[in-house]
């Protein structure tokens, strides 16, 4: 156990140079900088997400898993694009690239599409590494088709087990549902192949997480993700507006909760109430500044950007 | 015994896999921000010595394994055991060949070392890091060869057989690493 920082100096420097060309990147751009609330009293019902729980004497708080309900608020408000850099935090979630309190940035441009959204982060992304950057992109089920040879769209679930038993021997993958085969192919057998800048989008509609259902093919939905040499940097958007399909998700996260022996949360009524009132077409992102900074400095551990993980 | 969650995996946890007593290594937390996580667990078995790989979803249990490391005092052996007696309770065991392992080469009598025990019986040794052990046999030693690096065999009292300077004679004690088995330095008595 030591009192030193587990980021060196030049780690810590590097930090403050990138939140201030961010800042500088978003000002010149005209979106807004914002500051919502890390404790609110309804948390994300998404299963594989973990709030914690904070006890304030009379009721429970949540530390909030993503500052996105708070900030679709404010756009619903009419705040106009804005962006936000601020701390979130999962329970249970620790490894070489997650720490349960992590930093992003995550910003929303009304009237972009998730397309306009990843041209914008191409730039964001050139600017802070201060060197042209090549990005590719691929569609999910492309990424399976090129690394895999598996059509997603034609095989089903028993099909997809056999493929994750192949890929890792080692995991029982007989009780895995659909997604979690998917997860588990995408997380272990492709992303270590994975090289470069690469946006991956055009997710499986089951994997829609607040991302629309794209118009003219209902079995994806418009998210994207980006990463580097295969770690998850981004995730973005073209943000769902439609309130009463957004309380039918909830409800069916609540419902997989309940199947799975996990609390159901609250929903965000005042989430649905604005989204009632009219958010405009917009779409949004969510970058993760620790793993931003790791690629940075081709650092390995999430503990060499965090001053402390004590 | 308790049971394991995978978030309270982490290195030198021991665990029950496939009825076998095995510790964890090193334990990789993979999980996309919106999907299912798993740990990629490297695994010891304490039996065989075995080092093998195995994926989790994470929030499955383990059944944790009856494994205690025990300081231990070894004190001989006769043809067929090992035997060893904890220095506070004087309670003693008997460990075979297979708990045994490599480590034999480096026991010596009233030294301490670390005895795995599974549900109460033994089923590993480590040995001190470092031992100090007496040359029982070597080549006549080179006069004035003292700053040169060649090296020639030696066998220690224990039977372990290490690289040592050409200088040194038989009844001269070295001490020795014994995770690498690398001769460190001449021990003046």
């Amino acid at each position: 156990m030591s009192w030193l920082p587990g980021a060196n100096l030049q780690v810590v420097r590097e930090r403050a140079r990138i939140y201030r060309q961010i800042r500088s990147f978003f000002n010149t751009r005209g979106c807004l900088e914002v500051d919502t609330p890390v404790l609110m009293p309804t948390t994300n019902t998404d299963t594989q997400i973990t709030s914690i729980e904070v006890p304030d004497g009379r009721d429970f708080n949540y530390l909030q898993t993503s500052p996105e309900f708070a900030m679709k608020r404010l756009l619903a408000a009419g705040s106009g694009s804005i962006f936000q850099i601020c701390h979130a935090f999962r329970q249970g979630e620790s490894g070489r690239l997650h720490n349960p309190e992590f930093s992003l940035l995550e910003w929303y441009r009304v009237g972009y599409d998730y397309q306009q959204l990843m041209h914008e982060m191409e730039l964001l992304m050139t600017t802070l590494s201060l060197r042209r950057c090549s990005f590719s992109r691929i569609t999910y089920k492309q990424l399976f088709r090129q690394s895999l040879g598996l059509d997603i769209d034609a095989i089903g679930l028993s099909q997809l087990r056999e493929e994750c038993t192949r890929q890792v021997p080692d995991m029982d993958s007989t009780r895995l549902d659909l997604d979690q085969c998917l997860d588990l192919l995408l997380g272990v057998a492709i992303a270590p192949t994975m090289r470069g800048y690469q946006f991956v989008y055009d997710y499986p509609v089951s994997q829609a997480a607040l991302a629309r259902v794209k118009a003219d093919d209902p079995s994806v939905a418009e998210r994207f993700e980006l990463f580097f040499d295969g770690v998850e940097l981004a995730n973005g958007f073209s943000e769902l507006i439609d309130a009463s399909q957004q309380r039918r998700r909830f409800e069916q996260d609540n419902a997989l909760r309940a199947e799975r022996g996990l609390p159901q949360h609250a929903i965000d009524e005042r989430l649905l109430e604005a989204l009632e009132s009219g958010l405009e077409d917009c779409a949004g992102v969510a970058l993760g500044l620790d793993r931003l900074l790791m690629v940075l400095l081709d650092l390995d551990s999430i503990d060499r950007v965090l001053t402390f993980r004590d | 015994m308790a049971s394991y969650s995978t978030n309270e995996f982490r290195s030198g946890l021991k665990i029950m896999l496939d009825g076998d007593p095995c510790s964890i290594i090193e334990n990789e937390f993979v999980k996309p921000g919106k999907g299912q996580a798993f740990n990629r667990v490297k695994i010891r078995n304490l039996k065989t010595g075995r080092v093998l790989d195995k994926t989790f979803k994470s929030g499955e249990s383990v059944d944790g394994a009856d494994v205690v490391d025990s300081e231990m005092q070894f004190l001989y052996n006769d043809s067929e055991f090992w035997h060893f007696m904890d220095p506070v309770s004087y309670e003693q065991q008997a460990a075979d060949v297979n708990a045994v392992g490599d480590a034999h080469q480096w026991l010596k009598a009233q030294d301490l070392c670390e005895v795995t025990l599974y549900n109460g019986s033994p089923i590993g040794v480590t040995p001190p890091n470092f031992v100090e052990l007496e040359i029982a046999d070597t080549d006549p030693g080179l006069k004035g060869d003292t700053a040169q690096g060649g090296t020639k065999p030696a066998t220690l009292e224990t039977g372990a057989v290490v690289k040592v300077p050409l200088f040194l004679e038989i009844g001269e004690q070295v001490r020795v690493d014994t995770r690498s088995g690398e001769y460190m330095s001449r021990v003046k008595k």
